[in-house]
């Protein structure tokens, strides 16, 4: 036994090769190739891989609660929403007197509103360092809020899934109306730049894709290093045996609020990369089935191995967008068969298969593909 | 202050003496007025006619407000057209033959005569034999406050023999004087108390009124007094109100969370598909619906109630046996699985059927709505309440009285020791899902009544249905009855206080901090196999 | 949270001291009027028949269950009923369960240092590492449960007298001041049981020891005082051979 010194097994070290190796190329293939070659990445592609790869990161925040900790968070929606609101709060002071308006304050929809002046919430959001505090604190503190209560009070299976969902659903419904001074129905939208960098531009769509691709990268660090200490295996025993711990003297409840919050919070940068890639924000990205749908990324993926939670999210979203442009119709067919069919016979998800695959040639492998993963002493 | 009753009494007889002596001529002058069709000229025919008291004067002034009053220029001839198309001569009541309406002039009316109208048959209707006529002329009056109605009032007032619409006249006569300062105080502090003794919102503005413009203090005074009262009248009629509404809402949600509360009750796992249940029982009353011939229309719902039970159970089996079944013992992935079979529900019903939302119709009995003691009552919603209790009642005698109702509280209350006992948990689960998706189903007709019926319909109800199996625990339905109402009624009475969504999200709150105390319901099953 | 009742002596003296503990589950009732006192050292055995209230007991002193009435003091200060599993866990209270619960996707070696005396708080946990003293503790618990081979293997894959022991290897790692055993020899081979009395008896010389069982033979093996309990209250106490000779005893628990 050592000091918890980050061991990263295969998956992990090619994964990490992919996602480095992808923000380094990504801005030669979108901007240094000539447009007409058969190596270059237009920009919608530059775009729509962005979008993946916040995605896979808030894909890797889901599995950090539910694959170590067993909280199956059916809201983590919410903290992507709100910190892409944030982000989005950020871009609509940028646009100053570019609006229709014209007003140098005030987004136009609050002119359109006729409100005279800027509220309390959207102080300070001018500067992108505030902006980005909020894109962390935001997510962060409505989880520990909530987590306070929920684990507190020992909330949990499949009531906590359900207060999560219900979380999102308020949150949606809240964000709808104009009066709640986040843009309604209609979001934020129409942004014109970023830190003085239009976001229309190739070069900026392809450092978003490069940052996102490293956040991703840092995000996986990041939760191998918690699963990988001390505090990583008692979460683990908490998922497999809660009230075992406690008897032991953990307290249950701040581990998982300490995991919720970082999820959280790894879940509202996710969503602030999102927003300027995609250019809009608005209620419905509150909708519990989105959270849900991030759930099944993870589940596609394999709960509990991370790598696999972000393979799954970008796996799923390139279907995605294959089917509803191929075959609209038979999309939601498709999506809801992928939850029967990974629930009753992929438990382990995809990256479980291939690992059960690799375990069992060897014929005196391990029992488990989480006991190989450890290493030996 | 000469004014004593004799005095007026003989006021009384006199005008009635001479509106019957000069009945027919006055028939004729008011008549004589609508031909010029000009809206003051109009009004005064309005008036004469109601003062001349003549029998068809009703059938006039009707025809008048409805536009089907008729002017023949050629022959100097007021018509007017049934309601069945009949032209008749407004003069002598004869049946006109040979005469086109369309050749006609119609004598137009704006809304001010239109109140004229009112009036005008209120007060004519005052004498009628029909004691409800009277009532609602009485009322007509009271609305209008037409001073010209005031002799006849006080005509029908001295012999009318129902107490109600002795009453009714004495409100519709307080009405007219309140207002009028050449009324003797006294007999106006008289009718601000008849006013406050009515309490509605009608009487309240009268009142209102009086207390603004009167110079009597007498009349102020008292009219400030009938002011309070009325306030504290109507905020607990408003109260009583919302509470109506709340035990609508909660027999809505009633129906759709009790079929939850058995699944989860019996076998601990959220069907998210629920709501798919109910969406599919909507639309099997939208096909039962379409495919009744029109002569059977009435009965479109009491065909539907049986039929959606039984495609909701049937399609409840089926996912029960395909899907939840293998997932035993882990809640979670039952909980991802279903909400994969809601999605492909939902896509296959909107494959099927369309996007769109269905149209149905509600039987004649079921559509309206009444007044009862100054509160609003919809018909539908009544029949909804009843329809939730009659569920309610019929799955505690199915749980309580029969064999299998016995084994699957046995279940839901310890699995294992049941399954020792020689329960075939596996068949219980099964027939606990049917019934539970069946009484979805149910739920889905009632939903067709009040809510569009559209492949998202089931989507809203499963977060309100499992707070309610929340609150209310699970095990023992009369929980999910108390969450139900707890939740319905709260969500009505914070409605108007602090609007719809915001309310929404309170109850949210109070329920993750009433989990908190109590987590596992109001009604909680306690005992060791529980922790399990 | 610390009461000082240091008033009663016998209160003082006692490591654990329940007085008048009633427990009911809807109408049943689970512990009545439940009383009974521990000294420091000494190592106890439970006996009584199915329904005697002894897993409740447990669920008392550790905080799962709260009692409806009653007193239960720890080292005649800490209120027990006051306080939840993880703060009487960490007050020195250890309980292994009846059916053997250990982590089992975790290696046996993680079980143990999950187990280990150590700081509990979530940054102790996340930046701390495992000292040399800890792990020299584990090596030595490892060997006296003996799964020093087994280290490394998933604890969902040992046997089941495996996981019984180390589940006790796991209360050793904790180092409690008091051990709660909830039958500890359940479906254990006989020379597994006679290793596990001496197991418990070794431990019992630094550590207070409360054993409820079932198996008459290990309770004689064991050597201590017992208490019997029946319906939720103490029927009998003294050695071994004074309770198998009260009346009582025989009628309600060894059958007549």
């Amino acid at each position: 036994m050592s000091t918890p010194a980050l061991r990263l097994d295969r998956a992990g070290l090619i994964f990490l090769a992919l996602t480095l190796g992808a923000a380094a190329l990504a801005p030669v293939f979108a901007l240094l190739v000539p447009r007409d070659s058969a190596f270059a990445m237009p920009p919608y592609v530059v775009a729509l891989i962005g979008k993946y790869l916040c995605y896979a990161i808030l894909a890797v925040a889901l599995d950090l609660v539910w694959g170590y900790c067993g909280i199956l968070s059916l809201g983590h929606g919410a903290f992507f929403a709100l910190g892409g609101y944030a982000m989005g709060m950020y871009l609509m002071r940028q646009i100053g007197a570019r609006g229709v308006y014209a007003n140098p304050i005030l987004p136009d929809f609050m002119v359109f509103l006729n409100w005279k002046e800027l509220p309390v919430a959207w102080w300070g959001f001018h500067s992108f360092a505030y902006a980005s505090l909020m894109v962390m604190l935001v997510p962060g503190l409505l989880a520990f809020a909530f987590g306070w209560f929920a684990f507190r009070s020992r909330v949990t299976g499949v009531y906590l899934s359900i207060i999560t969902q219900a979380l999102t659903y308020a949150l949606k419904l809240a964000f709808f109306r104009n009066d709640f001074g986040f843009g309604g129905n209609n979001g934020l939208t129409d942004f014109k730049d970023v830190l003085g960098f239009s976001v229309q531009s190739d070069a900026t769509r392809a450092a978003l894709f490069s940052i996102s691709a490293l956040a991703l990268a840092l995000a996986y660090l990041v939760s191998k290093a918690i699963v990988s200490s001390k505090y990583g295996k008692a979460l683990i025993a908490v998922r497999d045996s809660e009230s075992r711990v406690r008897f032991l003297g953990y307290r249950v409840e701040n581990y998982k609020l300490f995991v919720f919050v970082v999820s959280a919070v790894m879940a509202g940068i996710a969503g602030a990369l999102y927003v300027p890639q995609v250019g809009i924000i608005n209620p419905s990205e509150f909708d519990p089935g989105n959270s849900i749908e991030a759930v099944i990324w993870v589940a596609v993926g394999g709960r509990g191995t991370l790598v696999g939670a972000a393979l799954g999210a970008i796996a799923v979203n390139f279907a995605k967008t294959y089917f509803t442009g191929a075959f609209p119709e038979y999309w939601l067919f498709g999506l809801g068969g992928l939850f029967v069919l990974v629930t009753l016979f992929l438990p382990k998800g995809l990256l479980g298969l291939l690992n059960m695959r690799r375990a069992a040639r060897p014929a005196a492998a391990p029992p488990s593909p989480a006991a190989q993963e450890e290493g030996v002493q | 202050m000469i004014s004593t009753p004799l005095v007026r009494l003989a006021t009384i007889l006199f005008l009635l003496f001479c509106s019957t002596m000069a009945r027919a001529d006055a028939v004729d002058d008011a008549l004589a007025k609508f031909f010029d069709d000009k809206f003051p000229r109009t009004e005064q025919g309005i008036d004469a006619l109601a003062a001349s008291g003549a029998a068809n004067a009703p059938a006039i002034l009707e025809a008048l407000g409805d536009n089907r009053l008729l002017i023949d220029q050629a022959d100097h001839l007021i018509v007017y057209q049934t309601t069945g198309g009949d032209l008749i001569n407004a003069k002598t009541g004869e049946k006109l033959a040979g005469v086109e309406a369309g050749a006609l002039k119609k004598v137009r009316v704006n809304n001010a005569l239109r109140r004229a109208i009112d009036a005008a048959m209120g007060s004519l209707t005052l004498a009628s034999p029909d004691p409800q006529k009277r009532l609602a002329a009485a009322d007509a009056v009271f609305k209008a406050r037409d001073a010209t109605a005031l002799k006849a009032l006080d005509v029908q007032l001295a012999h009318e023999a129902d107490p109600r619409v002795a009453e009714a006249l004495r409100q519709a006569r307080a009405a007219i004087i309140v207002l009028d300062s050449s009324t003797p105080s006294a007999d106006r502090v008289a009718a601000v108390a008849t006013l406050k003794a009515r309490g509605d919102q009608d009487a309240q503005s009268l009142i209102d009124e009086t207390a603004a413009k009167t110079d009597d203090p007498a009349v102020k005074a008292a009219a400030l007094d009938a002011m309070a009262a009325i306030k504290a009248h109507l905020v607990w009629l408003n109260v009583l109100q919302n509470l109506i509404y709340g035990v609508s809402a909660a027999s809505v949600l009633l129906l759709a969370a009790i079929g939850l509360a058995i699944t989860f009750g019996v076998m601990g796992v959220i069907n998210m598909a629920h709501g798919e249940m109910v969406m599919l029982g909507a639309y099997t009353t939208f096909i039962v619906q379409s495919a009744l011939p029109p002569a059977f229309s009435q009965w479109s719902l009491a065909v539907a109630l049986p039929l959606a039970f039984l495609v909701a159970a049937v399609v409840g089996i089926a996912i029960e046996r395909l899907v939840i079944r293998f997932l035993y013992g882990r809640p979670l992935e039952t909980l991802l699985a279903t909400w994969g079979v809601s999605l492909i529900l939902q896509q296959g019903v909107r494959s099927l059927f369309g996007a769109n939302n269905r149209q149905v119709s509600a039987p004649d009995f079921m559509s309206g709505s009444f007044d009862w003691a100054g509160l609003q009552i919809t018909t539908g919603r009544l029949w909804i309440v009843a329809l939730a209790i009659i569920v309610f009642a019929a799955l505690q005698l199915a749980l309580r009285a029969t064999s299998f109702g016995l084994r699957m509280r046995a279940v839901t209350q310890n699995r294992r020791m049941a399954a020792a006992m020689g329960i075939s948990t596996s068949r219980i689960d099964m027939f606990a899902f049917a019934l539970g998706s069946g009484v979805a189903g149910v739920a889905g007709v009632a939903l067709s009544q009040i809510d569009n019926v559209s492949p998202n319909l089931g989507q809203g109800y499963i977060i309100d249905s499992f707070m309610v199996v929340v609150l209310g625990g699970v095990g023992n339905l009369w929980g999910t009855l108390l969450g139900a109402l707890v939740l319905g009624v709260a969500n009505k009475l914070l409605e108007p206080v602090i609007g719809a969504v915001l309310g929404k999200i309170l109850l949210l709150v109070c329920i993750i901090l009433f989990i908190q105390k109590r987590p596992r319901g109001l009604f909680a099953l306690k005992g060791r196999a529980v922790e399990a | 949270m610390t009461l000082a009742a240091t008033d009663d002596p016998k209160l003082t003296s006692t490591l654990l001291y329940l007085d008048g503990v009633s427990v009911s589950f809807d109408g049943y009732k689970a512990l009545r009027g439940l009383s009974l006192t521990l000294a420091p050292g000494e190592m106890r055995a439970i006996i009584g028949p199915n329904g005697a209230g002894k897993t409740t007991m447990m669920d008392v002193i550790t905080g799962k269950t709260r009692p409806d009435e009653g007193d239960v003091y720890f080292e005649g200060r800490h209120d027990l009923t006051r306080l939840d599993e993880a703060e009487i866990a960490e007050l020195g209270v250890g309980r292994k369960f009846q059916k053997p619960t250990v982590f089992e996707n975790h290696t046996v070696s993680d079980n143990l240092l999950l187990a280990a005396k150590a700081p509990r708080g979530v940054f102790a946990t996340l930046f701390g590492g495992s000292g040399a003293a800890q792990n020299e503790t584990i090596e030595r618990i490892l060997t006296t449960i003996r799964l020093a081979d087994l280290r490394q293997t998933r604890a969902g894959g040992l046997s089941h007298g495996q996981k019984q022991w180390l589940e006790i290897g796991m209360l050793l790692a904790q180092d409690p001041k008091l051990l709660l055993v909830d039958e500890p020899v359940a479906g254990m081979t006989d020379a597994e049981t006679a290793a596990t009395a001496e197991l418990l008896r070794e431990i019992s010389h630094d550590h207070s020891v409360v054993v409820v069982e079932h198996d008459m033979a290990f309770v004689r093996e064991l050597g201590v005082k017992v208490t019997v309990l029946h319906e939720g209250s103490v029927l009998a106490e003294g050695s071994l051979d004074q309770v198998s000779a009260d009346e009582r005893v025989i009628e309600v628990y060894l059958g007549r």
